[in-house]
């Protein structure tokens, strides 16, 4: 065996590793070019969303004769509430946005209540069936309601339950149901289980480990569920035309004197139908990225 | 008086035995340290104990009250998990107090708690802070204030040091021991680090696939490891294991490396007597071995791999016939690769283990270890 050791020349220059400054500026370009596509991309999909509820919002701001008018106008000027006072004067509209709000409030408490323990159940537990639940409840969404109207429509009458504010609120409950829960059951996924059990160690039940640890984290995604679900109500039309004949709520209503009415009345309703949904949005948008900062992932 | 009492605990996750049939007995105010590698069931275990996961069979007590059904609030115990696990939606304050407040404590009680586990863990300028604004270390003391306030005489601790780095980590370690020392609690320590083990337990259980191999003080664990397996896995580097071959010479038991004799202690004559004409391990520390850099008559010549100079010693990777043996010498011990040196094993360091089983082969006053 030999005893030298291998000479260690480690400074050996290699001049090809180094980068040139046209090397440099090549791979610069480059990552400038894949950053302005993701831009400009995302600002299209923005844009897709955007432009139409600026134009319906632009409209319902106008004059009734501007709406009328071509080319468009691409701001409200001059503003005039005009539009928006003649379609919430229109004969029905109003007394059907208010069986809209209550429906839609009777089906937020309603599903969240229902959601709060079943989506909890489903997220700690692994109890027999819960795949199978988890699936009958994502098929409820799949399934066509249209198939059920008829028989629907007769229970509804049978059970003189037909045309009442309260029995499309149980309507939409149904329908909303499934996404509620599994909303909700994903925002109990996201609170760490230990911080439960430390909860139970620190001196809790299991209900009051849920009391006072669980829901106060879960709750600002919880709210966010039920604004959800309240616009999912808001923005139901078929059950609501299936099930009520003079308690219409506000999209049945719409519809149903659509084709008898001019375009400020459109623009005017399509903009009073989105209000909801974009205070969900901004409501929706601080909770479900940052709950709490780094500590709930 | 709290003390633990675990009897042939067993628990399974499916067909996979977690804890098998483990007796454990934690004196009351000992500090003892379940070490082992990850998926020994040392967690389920320390959980088992909190009631946060129930046995399948066997019984927990402590402090002379079985406990085994019954809930985590009502076994007067308290804990630290691996994740801090502090409320994010509370103050620090509150984190604190909150076990004080679930057993319904006076107010001027939990004030006074409060303010001295935070003293005690040096964060009683922040306790109107919340957990996100911290850093881990100091959720970590959090963690840690909130068990001791509670003042209860079982104090449970889940990896707690492990989300740190090694800096912190190496800090908060004699923290700790010096914090814990002063609380009268009995502590569980689950840990899968050694050293931790070793220089925060009064006692070390060793464990493996869901049993204790051996379970003893920090300096008979590292000294006199019960097994191939607690050898391996305790100390770094970790102990050294020979092939020799026991032979009978004119009465006296030799163990033979290749050419080399090796003569035992004479109270090992008689359990060693078993095997002869087979081969056994030599068990052997990197530290308890003489490098000599000139020949002796009981030293064995090997020639050297690897020196890597590790500051505080030189450790040396040595190849005999088959087995690699780690020696550490001297920093001042100038040898380099290739170079011959001369390795004398002083018997009473030498752990003798049984090839087949991996367990250490004892006088039988010492039977029970094995």
């Amino acid at each position: 065996m030999t005893t030298l050791e291998t000479p260690m020349n480690s400074t050996t220059t290699r001049p090809s590793m180094e980068a040139t400054a046209a090397d440099r500026n090549r791979a610069k370009r480059r990552h400038s070019i894949r950053r302005g596509s993701i831009y400009v991309l995302a600002c299209l999909i923005a844009l897709w969303i955007l432009v139409p509820i600026w134009l319906i919002g632009t409209m319902a701001f106008s004059t009734p004769e501007d709406v009328r008018n071509y080319p468009k106008h691409f701001a409200p000027i001059p503003a005039s509430t005009e539009t928006m006072d003649f379609f919430l004067n229109t004969d029905g509209i109003q007394r059907a946005a208010r069986n809209s709000i209550v429906v839609a409030i009777i089906t937020l408490i309603l599903s969240t209540l229902l959601a709060i323990p079943a989506g909890y159940a489903i997220a700690r537990y692994l109890f027999p069936g819960r795949d199978a639940i988890r699936l009958g409840i994502l098929s409820v969404r799949a399934f066509p309601i249209v198939v059920l109207a008829v028989p629907l429509a007769i229970t509804f009458i049978k059970w003189d339950m037909y045309d009442k504010v309260y029995s499309l609120a149980l309507m939409h409950t149904a329908l909303t149901l499934p996404t509620t829960i599994l909303v909700v059951a994903s925002v109990f996924a996201g609170v760490p289980y230990e911080l439960e059990e430390a909860a139970r160690i620190f001196g809790c039940t299991p209900a009051k480990a849920f009391w006072k640890v669980v829901l106060p984290l879960a709750m600002p995604g919880i709210a966010a569920a039920a604004i959800l679900t309240f616009v999912l109500s808001w923005n139901e039309v078929f059950a609501a035309i299936l099930l009520t004949l003079t308690n219409r709520t506000l999209p049945a209503q719409i519809l149903y004197t659509l084709d008898k009415s001019g375009d400020p009345f459109k623009f005017a309703g399509g903009f009073f139908m989105l209000i909801p949904s974009l205070i969900f949005i901004f409501f929706i948008r601080r909770y479900l990225f940052n709950m709490y900062g780094q500590l709930n992932k | 008086m709290a003390e633990i009492v675990v009897e042939k605990a067993i628990k399974r996750f499916g067909k996979f035995v977690a804890v098998d049939e483990v007796d454990l007995t934690v004196n009351d105010r000992e500090f003892v340290v379940l070490l082992g590698p990850s998926g020994c069931g040392k967690t389920t275990l320390l959980r088992a104990i909190a009631g946060l996961g129930m046995l399948d069979e066997g019984r927990v007590m402590i402090g002379n009250r079985d406990v085994t059904y019954l809930p985590p609030k009502d076994r007067n115990i308290s804990m630290v998990f691996q994740n801090y696990a502090i409320f994010p939606h509370m103050k620090v304050y509150d984190n604190i107090a909150f076990g004080l407040k679930m057993r319904k404590s006076p107010k001027e009680v939990v004030e006074e708690r409060v303010q001295n586990a935070a003293k005690l863990l040096h964060i009683e300028n922040m306790l109107d802070r919340y957990p996100g604004a911290m850093s881990g270390g100091q959720r970590q003391r959090v963690a840690v204030a909130r068990a001791i306030a509670v003042e209860s005489e079982v104090l449970l601790m889940d990896e707690p040091l492990s989300n740190l780095d090694a800096l912190l980590r190496l800090e908060m370690r004699a923290e700790l021991k010096s914090l814990l020392a002063r609380l009268k609690a009995t502590t569980i320590y689950v840990t899968h680090d050694q050293i931790e083990a070793l220089s925060m337990g009064d006692r070390i259980a060793v464990m493996k696939q869901g049993q204790i191999l051996q379970f003893d003080n920090p300096t008979r664990v590292y000294d006199l490891p019960a097994n191939q397996f607690v050898g391996s896995f305790i100390g770094n580097p970790p102990m050294n294991f020979l092939r020799g071959q026991v032979q009978r010479d004119d009465g006296a038991i030799k163990v033979n490396i290749g050419d080399f004799h090796l003569s035992p202690p004479a109270e090992m004559n008689e359990p060693l007597r078993a095997y002869e004409g087979k081969s056994i391990f030599v068990g052997i520390r990197a530290e308890n071995m003489e490098t000599l850099a000139s020949p002796a008559p009981d030293a064995l010549a090997v020639m050297v791999e690897v020196v890597e100079p590790l500051g505080s010693q030189n450790l040396l990777t040595i190849r005999i016939s088959e087995d690699i043996l780690k020696v550490s010498t001297h920093p001042d011990f100038k040898v380099h690769a290739h170079e011959t040196v001369y390795i004398r094993f002083p018997p009473a360091k030498i752990r003798w283990m049984d090839r087949d089983t991996g367990q250490a082969i004892a006088p039988s006053l010492d039977k029970v270890l094995a």
